[in-house]
């Protein structure tokens, strides 16, 4: 057997490494001897990693939620956007797909759902009814909108929207999530209103505290 | 049809009631419908129906004291009207004497007033409330005693010793955002109490501001399963208020789509069915029909789920000319596919353990909880409103009420399979024969029905829908009331389950097959 040399490795010196152009040449390079390469930075894999499986829970409340059936099923079959693992438990899901008119009885149950909801999470209202209250404006029960409750990242219109329309709502959410930055600042949860507060109610505690 | 509604005083009531009852063998309340009347005060009508004899009767009741409205309880003799006098008393504040259980079903127990009153002031005085429900433990029970004073008691729901496990709102085997309370002995269920109210979205208080034609779109809303039979209910109302007849072939699309609606929606049926007793492969099967289906409801008038299609004197579109070409080729088509379904789901040993013998409900019980649709055929009670009260081309068409007599799980599960069938058979009686003519008759742009009560039933997917409308002779209606099929479907919860194993309570929550929005309204 013959004994396999160690590979001399050459060092790379570090001002090489900021140099977009002599990485690019050195793949190249390698790329034309038959290996595979690519560079990329962690953001951009993980967010195309978290993107293209995204586990969305479902909250289905009426109309809009048989159409969410019907993307399960054959015809539609969400499995191809890697949105087939819906969850029934917020502990488990990324996303959540508020479908159906919300009720004042109902706002405080979503509201603890979502909460519920490990972090980074988003919030896809579907239909009128979770937009804006839809035909049901005029009730004396029904929440105008979920976003007076959640940070609402897409909204999808329709009553109920075609199952293509909650294609296009959810790939929007994946373009949103494919630009985040996920080390470092999350620009989404600068506008989650409920983190604010309770921050703030945080911090007016720990300053009592402290006066005490 | 117009009710005819004899004036009881609140005084005899009760007596009258069980007279009906045991001598005129009234065994089915149709409808206990709360009213308010103004100046002449709080009621309640009661639409009643011999299964016997087949003769309707409506009573009104009323009493004048709006502080503390009390109205005798008919819930000793009727079941089901338990749970219409808590929905009474939840949206006009009537309090039924005797009734063992006065609390809100609805809305939420911390609500101030009652919103279906015509001078409530709702808005103001219920803000969005953020903090959890409040669910109690005991109830009162509002009774007169020798003297003639009424008193209240209290009575316990839940025993502190009890052990309850909520199953729901957020449950995806509930079929949506039902609340039920389940009292457990070891892992036999002793009591399910139900929550409702987590889609209430007010419809029936909405109608009453919008004008009859804008009141349509809500009502596909209702039971979506069944967004074309609810709708035609509806529509046949106000027609038949107003004097107004539809065309023949009108008659033949709408009776059409009728029954595809109805094959679309037991396609649902077997979806859940078989994914909440853990067979998800079957899912696929029938959502495969449903969306051949679901094309062709596309391409003819555009909705997929909600159709809003039947408009007051008419349909909205014609029919595509390649309509009856499609139809027939579905029907080759699913009529092909049933002994798939029995191979992978009825035809299992597992399936049929989980489905024959549980959650039995007796022929009385089933009339007396008003359950009608496939789930009340399936207790041997012909409660078909299609043969009862024929409407539409019913009364032109051959076809088989379908009715067992065992009243378990399994015989509401065939109950459907077999309708899906004679849906079929329906649709390929009428396909070929649809006569030329009008898709709308012509009206006038405001419709306004004369002063009365109105009533109209259709056999929607899960059992008889109804629509009663009180007019004051104004373009929009004083009092508009849907006589929901699911409500009885979900009170039946607690008879059926009864000393049933708690995992079968999924099963048989799939049999009744109710759909939550309709319940709610």
């Amino acid at each position: 057997m013959a004994l396999i040399g160690k590979p001399k490795i050459k060092s790379i010196p570090y001002e090489e490494f900021k140099d977009n152009e002599s990485l690019e040449k050195m793949i190249d390079e390698l790329n034309a001897h038959g290996t595979n390469v690519i560079v990329t930075t962690a953001d951009k894999l993980i967010n195309w990693g978290r993107s293209n499986s995204l586990w969305p829970m479902n909250f289905g409340t009426s109309c809009c939620a048989i159409e969410l059936m019907a993307m399960g099923a054959a015809r539609f079959d969400m499995a191809r956007f890697g949105f087939e693992v819906t969850r029934t438990s917020p502990r488990q899901a990324d996303l959540i797909l508020v479908c159906g008119t919300i009720t004042y009885k109902m706002a405080p149950v979503l509201k603890r759902l979502y909460d519920q909801m490990a972090d980074p999470k988003y919030v896809i209202a579907i239909g009128g009814c979770t937009i804006s209250g839809g035909p049901f404006t005029k009730s004396y029960h029904v929440l105008m909108g979920v976003d007076k409750i959640l940070p609402v990242d897409v909204y999808v219109p329709g009553c109920p929207p075609r199952p293509e329309a909650f294609y296009y709502g959810m790939m929007q959410l994946q373009r949103k999530m494919k630009i985040e930055n996920f080390f470092g600042t999350v620009n989404h949860k600068d506008k989650d209103l409920h983190k604010t507060e309770a921050k703030a109610l945080e911090k007016k505690i720990i300053n009592q505290e402290e006066q005490a | 049809m117009t009710l005819d509604i004899q004036t009881i005083e609140p005084s005899a009531l009760h007596a009258e009631m069980l007279r009906l009852r045991q001598e005129k063998k009234m065994d089915f309340l149709v409808n206990l419908i709360g009213m308010d009347w103004g100046e002449e005060g709080l009621g309640v009508i009661y639409m009643l129906e011999s299964t016997e004899t087949g003769e309707t009767l409506t009573i009104k009741t009323a009493t004048t004291d709006r502080q503390t409205p009390y109205i005798d309880s008919v819930s000793d003799i009727w079941q089901i009207a338990n749970i219409y006098e808590r929905e009474v008393y939840d949206f006009y504040g009537i309090r039924f004497l005797n009734h063992p259980d006065m609390r809100r079903i609805f809305l939420r127990e911390d609500w101030v007033g009652y919103p279906l009153r015509k001078d409530d002031k709702t808005a103001e005085e219920n803000p969005l409330r953020m903090t959890d429900e409040p669910l109690s433990d005991t109830t009162t029970e509002y009774y007169r005693d020798a003297d003639g004073t009424i008193k209240e008691k209290k009575n316990v729901v839940w025993g502190p010793d009890e052990y309850v496990v909520n199953v729901g709102p957020q449950h995806p085997s509930t079929h949506g955002v039902l609340h039920m309370r389940a009292s457990l002995d070891g892992e036999t269920v002793k009591k399910i109490g139900l929550v409702l109210g987590y889609i209430h979205r007010g419809i029936e208080k909405i109608s009453e501001s919008l004008t009859y034609p804008q009141m349509l779109a809500l009502t596909d809303r209702l039971d979506y399963f069944s967004a074309m039979q609810n709708r035609h209910a509806l529509c046949m109302c106000i027609e038949k208020a107003i004097g107004l007849e539809v065309s023949p072939r009108v008659q033949y699309i709408r009776t059409i789509m009728d029954e595809l609606q109805r094959i679309a929606s037991h396609c649902i049926y077997y979806a859940c069915m078989t994914m909440d007793t853990g067979a998800l492969t079957a899912f696929f099967y029938t959502f495969r029909e449903r969306e051949e289906l679901c094309k062709i409801f596309e391409d003819n008038f555009g909705g997929r789920l909600i159709m809003n299609y039947n408009t007051i004197g008419g349909v909205m579109y014609d029919i595509q000319p390649d309509f009856a070409k499609r139809v027939k080729e579905f029907s080759k088509h699913l009529r092909a596919r049933f002994h798939e379904y029995q191979d992978i789901y009825t035809g299992n040993v597992i399936a049929e353990q989980r489905m024959k013998g549980v959650g039995c409900i007796s022929n009385a019980d089933a009339i007396s909880l008003g359950i009608t649709g496939p789930a009340g055929r399936a207790s041997g009670w012909h409660n078909d409103v299609r043969k009862r009260h024929p409407y539409a081309l019913y009364d032109q068409l051959k076809f088989r009420e379908i009715v067992r007599e065992e009243g378990d799980t399994n015989a509401r599960h065939w109950n459907r399979m077999d309708e899906m069938l004679e849906s079929l058979n329906i649709v390929d009686q009428l396909i070929d024969n649809i006569p030329a003519g009008d898709i709308q008759t012509k009206r006038k742009p405001i419709v306004k029905l004369p002063e009365g009560d109105y009533y109209q039933a259709v056999e929607s997917s899960r059992g008889e829908f109804g629509v009663f409308i009180e007019s004051k002779g104004d373009k929009s209606p004083y009092r508009v009331h849907y006589r929901s099929s699911s409500l009885p479907l979900a009170n039946a919860m607690d008879t059926a389950t009864r000393g049933q194993k708690f995992a079968d309570l999924i099963a048989i929550g799939a049999s009744m097959d109710f759909v939550i929005p309709d319940i709610d309204r």
